[in-house]
């Protein structure tokens, strides 16, 4: 079992949130070009889910995937790279915001085509099944995915042959800009996944601490050899779908009402009083006049701060050094696999 | 030398490389314990058992996409599509998946997967079974496609595409399954996408791929006794096109027929002749021609299947008119 570090989940949310702010301000001076998903409000799914990823497990992701990278131990200075087209980037400035890949790391790329996570996953669960290895795949997909034929087909096949795959709905409400009540017949997600006999739960995906602790239960079930599990991790994004959306799909009230509940937030709250009161309502409460009175550890958390923001700023300044990738490289790239001549030791024609 | 099917040989080709790498397996519908539609891999569920011999559900796109998933861990995945009409359903699997992973992730992954699939017009299947999709697969970089017409390719080109580290679209035909050819398994292979002359001849020479390839040599021997000498060259591949044997050809005969069962409008002729114009123009002695599939779904009865994709006597006739117009103005 892993020990649950509240101070490594906090500074974990923290670096994602700094990630996205950057990157949204690099759009805004038109640096950044192209589509940009950003995070900020469902930090908690991330830091809780990777938190629990070994080393060895594999990660699939979607559009909305910085923070994932992130988190899976990319450095921010090779995913600003790729936001800003760079050499350096982590996918050589050939895949974009989208599209982020790092073998070294088992992070197996996001995806811009919703629905394509699911596959990808139950491949890569497939080839751990047929080595028999104690690894794990964690996919990652938002409500709007699972009306996808590849969710139905994949959850399937994943059950069927009881492949190691954690399948993890972030489920933000919204597809793009239709809320989930407009585009699902079903609204708790989780309840899909009975269908296919897979062990699901839904879980308040703005507490980091309850998301950590059903991921870590749910891959403890995957590694033991329980085949496919499933969560649905309720959350919201306090941005808009992309960069390029002005949100006029929902209510600033509701917005605000999920910001007053930033999990973030929460965590700072519960960090700064679980010293010193004892579990329940009261801490909720007590946190709260904490915050108010000033006594939530701000220095260290000032210290936090500033040792991301400084991460960050040097991270930014690295990749914007970095210079572009060249039409050489795209070619070397492509023509990468093009070994064909040397099957059966002869040369070309 | 072995004589055998064209099946057969694909099924030598599986066993074999299944024996020699257990990063190879098998996966699609009714390819265990059917033993495939076309019996492609007929005994190899009770050899190699059930994680290597994969029955799968009817879910093409997201069993291809398991194929791509799998091969970015390093498995030699060979997915059968149980037709080419079918792959539609698995369009996304191999055009937004298979054919971009390796480039978008800056090389970082290959894509070690074969999809196999049977593809042309057979015999009175119905519109919906009786596509030829090959223009669409063409037009995506990042694929590659082979053609085998022979038992002989089709055993060394499966072969070469399990070993290949880049996505392989083989392209087998529904009429060929059962068409006896000699193997040469210990012979040394060709390239797998080298274009080769099947029969020479002086006057024209006629392109073709496929089971086409059979229909242009058919014509040749007519035309032969008309005095007509048609080339006859088999392009193995059409992603990518091995053109120098093409513009060789061409070269000395003067007069090109582009012979292809896919549908004339933006099938995979016009591309051919299109390059071929650009590399040959000033060898040309005539418009190079094409004898194509009608442009039309393909119809149910008999008579009117067989009228919509091209025969020998099509072929014939255009040749003679390639052949008679020459030196008279257009």
């Amino acid at each position: 079992m892993h020990s649950v570090d509240p101070v490594f989940l906090l500074r974990q949310m923290l670096r994602a949130r700094a990630l996205e702010e950057t990157a949204a301000q690099e759009y805004a001076a038109g640096r950044i070009a192209g589509f940009l998903h950003l995070y900020p409000g469902e930090e908690a799914v991330a830091a809780g889910v990777l938190s629990c990823a070994e080393p060895g497990d594999y990660i699939v992701s979607t559009y909305r995937e910085h923070v994932h990278a992130l988190l899976r131990g990319i450095p921010a200075a090779a995913i600003f790279a790729e936001l800003l087209g760079k050499k350096t980037g982590v996918s050589g400035g050939m895949g974009g915001s989208m599209h982020l890949f790092d073998a070294e790391r088992r992070f197996l790329g996001g995806y811009a085509i919703v629905g394509e996570t699911f596959p990808i996953a139950l491949g890569a669960g497939y080839a751990v099944a047929y080595r028999q290895l104690p690894e794990a795949v964690i996919c990652f997909f938002g409500d709007g995915a699972v009306n996808q034929g590849t969710f139905h087909e994949s959850l399937n096949m994943a059950a069927l042959w009881r492949l190691p795959i954690l399948f993890v709905c972030e489920n933000n409400h919204y597809q793009i800009g239709t809320e989930i009540h407009r585009h699902s017949a079903v609204v708790e997600v989780y309840r899909r996944a009975c269908a296919y006999n897979i062990p699901a739960e839904r879980i308040n995906g703005m507490d980091v601490l309850a998301v950590q602790q059903a991921s870590e239960q749910a891959l403890a079930r995957i590694r033991a050899g329980d085949g496919p599990q499933f969560l649905e991790l309720e959350t919201y994004r306090y941005r808009g779908h992309s960069m390029a959306d002005p949100g006029a799909y929902r209510p600033a009230s509701e917005v605000q009402a999920y910001q007053r509940q930033d999990p973030i937030k929460e965590l700072e709250g519960e960090l700064s009083t679980q010293a010193n009161c004892p579990a329940g309502d009261c801490v909720r409460q007590f946190q709260e006049q904490c915050c108010a009175a000033g006594h939530l550890n701000s220095e260290r958390l000032q210290r936090l701060q500033d040792e991301i923001a400084e991460e960050m700023r040097i991270a930014l300044a690295e990749a914007q050094a970095a210079a572009a990738p060249n039409l050489t490289k795209v070619q070397e790239v492509f023509q990468k696999n093009h070994r064909f001549e040397d099957f059966f030791g002869r040369g070309a024609a | 030398m072995t004589e055998m099917l064209y099946w057969q040989a694909l099924n030598r080709a599986l066993d074999e490389e299944m024996a020699q790498d257990e990063k190879v397996f098998l996966l699609g519908e009714d390819v265990g314990l059917y033993g495939g539609t076309y019996r492609v891999s007929e005994g190899l569920l009770a050899k190699y058992g059930e994680w290597r011999v994969r029955d799968t559900p009817i879910s093409e796109n997201s069993f291809t996409g398991l194929g791509v998933g799998a091969a970015m861990l390093g498995l030699r995945p060979v997915v059968e599509i149980m037709t080419i009409n079918f792959a539609l359903l698995a369009l996304d699997a191999l055009i937004n998946m298979a054919a971009k992973i390796p480039f978008m992730s800056g090389g970082q992954f290959s894509m070690g997967l074969t999809v196999r699939m049977p593809s042309g017009v057979a015999k009175q299947l119905g519109a919906q079974h009786s596509q030829r999709l090959e223009h669409t697969l063409m037009n995506v970089p990042g694929l590659r496609i082979l053609v085998p017409a022979t038992p002989q390719d089709a055993y060394w080109q499966l072969r070469q595409a399990i070993r290949s580290d880049d996505p392989i679209i083989v392209l087998e035909h529904e009429l060929l399954y059962f068409h006896k050819g000699e193997v040469a398994t210990n012979a040394t292979p060709l390239p797998i996408h080298a274009a080769v002359v099947r029969r020479p001849g002086r006057d024209l020479t006629c392109i073709a791929y496929s089971r086409m390839v059979e229909v242009a040599l058919a014509a040749a021997e007519e035309l032969a006794r008309e005095g007509i000498e048609m080339e006859v060259i088999d392009l193995r591949s059409l992603s990518p096109i091995d053109w120098e044997p093409c513009i060789q050809s061409v070269g000395r005969t003067h007069r090109a027929l582009v012979l292809e069962e896919d549908c004339r409008f933006a099938g995979a002729g016009a591309e051919i002749v299109a390059t071929l114009q650009e590399r040959c123009f000033y060898f040309l002695d005539r418009p190079i021609q094409r004898t194509a599939g009608l442009d039309l779904p393909t119809p149910f009865a008999a008579e009117l299947e067989a009228a919509t994709i091209p025969n020998v006597e099509r072929t014939c006739r255009s040749a003679r008119d390639l052949v008679k117009m020459s030196g008279a103005p257009l």
